[in-house]
């Protein structure tokens, strides 16, 4: 059972890793990242760690691809790329290469750390549908318990003994989210202020006398109130 | 296989009548779903209208019950659009990414068993017992959160995939005031978390059984309770937070484009999250199927009667929002989720646990409310000294220069 799981989720997350690579529409990249945080999250579930798998949807897939589509729409970037130019030049002959040593580096390390001894298919996976030893291996210490929620064990961890750690990343998150509202806002030139409804009305009439001003103000208001209470649901229902 | 087993319809051996449970729960809950959104459409439109004095549909059937019906069979045999820019893929795909979330919700929302004496625990035909929920997964209240944040893409690749600004502008505007209420809703849930304990919607039912000041409403302070209504509101883009398809600007908005069974998938999509929010609503903050009367007669009745009501109350004041309150302006809108929401909630979340470090090692409960009153007060006035320095800086580059810095809005 866990190991059909494995297989499908696995294939799941290695094409929509292919997918993103491959993709030339950013939109349809980003699209296809969502596939592979999504059978992450199915193999979290499958190692019993169910918080992990929820997070990894609201975090990432609920908010951090979000953010990707957002500035793409808003950035105008949503065209496909022209595949005949190269925008670094020599790009198409050192990628595959890093490529090739990013793997490397990869199986050095998972070779490395895997206790196994028997490298036998059967040892390493058993036969389908029994129960195998995929828990945390390798790299983890133990396996997650199972005889309570995995929330409770993380909480405890985290603020226990781990509780300076995540303050200072706490901290650290703080310190980068205004760090980027100062950036974002520096102001070059004159403040723009917010103009209040009542500004543009009068602005947007010939300059008269102040009295005609304020009445102004009133008829737009009574128009404002008129449209919004309008039958939206009936129009809604019939389009 | 299965850990620190849920639900007692999973414990023991997994048979052929487990399965026929399991798979009867969802049909049961998906007909039901889709009972109440052709309620809840007729229902509105009624309601509207009497508020409104106008008659309202009254064609179709008795008192008109059946015009959602009528309107779903005219959409289905509509011509199928598809615009020339549109992304086709894409565009296919929305309509679904945003029905799955709101299907998918209703799962972990406890419809009924008694809490009181039995741990809501439901005896089913063939011997087994099984909890009135389609699942009751250890991640509970996450699952609504993370579904939540996944209804985002249906509504925003709609947009985009249309290929047409109105819709694209929609979409830009959902996706940013979704993820900005997220927050909100978020801290509004951590306080239901920090009073039950637990993060499953059936033990956060069962913490607030035995009578109506157990409820989350009143044992989270009813704060987190407004909160999450507004935010709630909020995130299902419903009047008065429905800049996302404001008709008057935007045509209308995201789903310009859309037409026929499409189009009919968004509409499917809105009413079933809304029926969605409200049943949310009373699972985390109004006790659930619990009473506020315990009535023992006739066992299984009144717990899934008492959820019903707590569930029409809700889809009642969502309707009641559409046709009073009129629609926010953007700037306000950020307004409300940042500067009011966010920090309240936040405060709240922390207020209610020092109260709950406080019970654990013996503090003195006045003192503890008193330092958070200061807390809050501090902190408070500082929010809005800044606030106000922001504005008394616009106002005096006003003054300096009356016309040339906004004349564009002329």
């Amino acid at each position: 059972m866990e190991i059909v799981v494995f297989f499908i989720s696995a294939v799941i997350v290695l094409s929509g890793g292919i997918g993103v690579v491959m993709a030339k529409n950013p939109v349809h990249a980003a699209l296809f990242l969502v596939q592979t945080l999504f059978g992450m999250a199915v193999l979290f579930i499958l190692q019993h760690a169910h918080f992990l798998a929820a997070v990894q949807v609201v975090v990432y897939a609920g908010a951090i691809v979000i953010l990707f589509l957002f500035v793409i729409m808003l950035l105008g970037v949503d065209k496909a790329e022209r595949l005949d130019v190269d925008p670094i030049v020599g790009q198409r002959l050192v990628a595959p290469l890093i490529g090739l040593l990013l793997f490397a580096g990869l199986m050095a390390v998972l070779v490395g750390a895997t206790e196994f001894t028997d490298w036998s298919w059967s040892a390493r996976f058993g036969d389908f549908g029994v129960d195998t030893e995929l828990n945390g291996r390798p790299g983890a210490e133990a396996p997650i318990a199972t005889d309570r929620p995995d929330v409770n064990q993380l909480g405890e961890r985290l603020f226990t003994d781990w509780v300076f750690a995540f303050e200072i990343t706490a901290l650290l998150l703080t310190i980068a989210v205004v760090g980027a509202v100062v950036l974002a806002r520096r102001i070059t030139g004159e403040l723009e202020p917010i103009p209040e409804a009542e500004d543009l009305w009068v602005r947007s009439r010939p300059v008269a006398a102040d009295a005609d001003g304020d009445d102004a103000v009133a008829d737009g208001e009574d128009v404002a109130d008129g449209d919004d209470a309008g039958d939206a649901a009936d129009e809604k229902a019939d389009a | 296989m299965m850990l620190f087993a849920a639900d007692p319809l999973l414990v023991g051996d997994f048979g052929w009548d487990t399965l026929a449970i399991m798979l009867g729960k969802v049909v049961i809950a998906f007909a039901l779903l889709m009972l109440s959104v052709l309620f809840m459409v007729w229902f509105e439109r009624k309601v509207v209208s009497d508020l409104q004095n106008r008659i309202g549909p009254n064609r179709a059937g008795p008192w008109g019950l059946l015009q959602t019906l009528a309107d779903g069979i005219k959409l289905f045999f509509k011509e199928d659009l598809v615009p020339n820019k549109a992304d086709r893929f894409v565009f296919g795909l929305a309509p679904y990414l945003s029905l799955i979330p709101a299907f998918l919700t209703f799962a972990i929302v406890p419809v009924g068993g008694d809490f009181t004496n039995n741990n809501g625990v439901v005896p089913m035909p063939g011997g087994e017992q099984t909890y009135l929920q389609v699942a009751d997964p250890p991640i509970g209240v996450l699952l609504f959160l993370a579904m939540s944040s996944l209804a985002v893409y249906g509504i925003m690749l709609a947009g985009w995939s249309s290929g047409s600004k109105y819709p694209l502008l929609g979409s830009v505007r959902a996706s940013a005031q979704m993820v900005s209420y997220e927050a909100a809703l978020g801290l509004a849930v951590v306080a239901v978390l920090i009073q039950s304990e637990s993060l499953s919607s059936h033990d956060i039912v069962a913490a607030q059984q035995g009578g109506i000041v157990n409820w989350n409403f009143f044992a989270t302070g009813v704060v987190p309770f407004f909160v999450f209504l507004i935010a709630g509101t909020a995130e299902l883009n419903r009047p008065p937070f429905d800049l996302v398809e404001a008709e008057q600007e935007l045509v209308g908005g995201f789903h310009t484009e859309y037409s026929s069974i499409r189009f009919a998938l968004f509409f499917l999509a809105e009413f079933m999250n809304t029926v969605t929010m409200s049943a949310i609503i009373v699972t985390l903050f109004l006790g659930g199927p619990n009473g506020p009367i315990l009535i023992d007669s006739l066992g299984w009745f009144f717990p899934t009667f008492w959820f019903m009501l707590k569930l029409f109350v809700f889809l009642f004041t969502f309707v009641w929002f559409r046709a009073t309150l009129p629609r926010l302006r953007y700037d306000q809108l950020m307004d409300l989720g940042w500067k009011l929401l966010i920090p309240i909630s936040l405060g709240w979340v922390l207020f209610l646990g020092a109260q709950s470090i406080g019970r654990d090692r013996g503090w003195n409960s006045i003192a503890i409310v008193a330092v958070t009153a200061l807390v809050f007060a501090v902190a408070g006035s500082l929010l809005v000294a800044a606030i106000n320095t922001a504005k008394a800086d616009r106002a005096r580059a006003l003054e300096e220069d009356p016309e040339g810095a906004h004349g564009r809005f002329t």
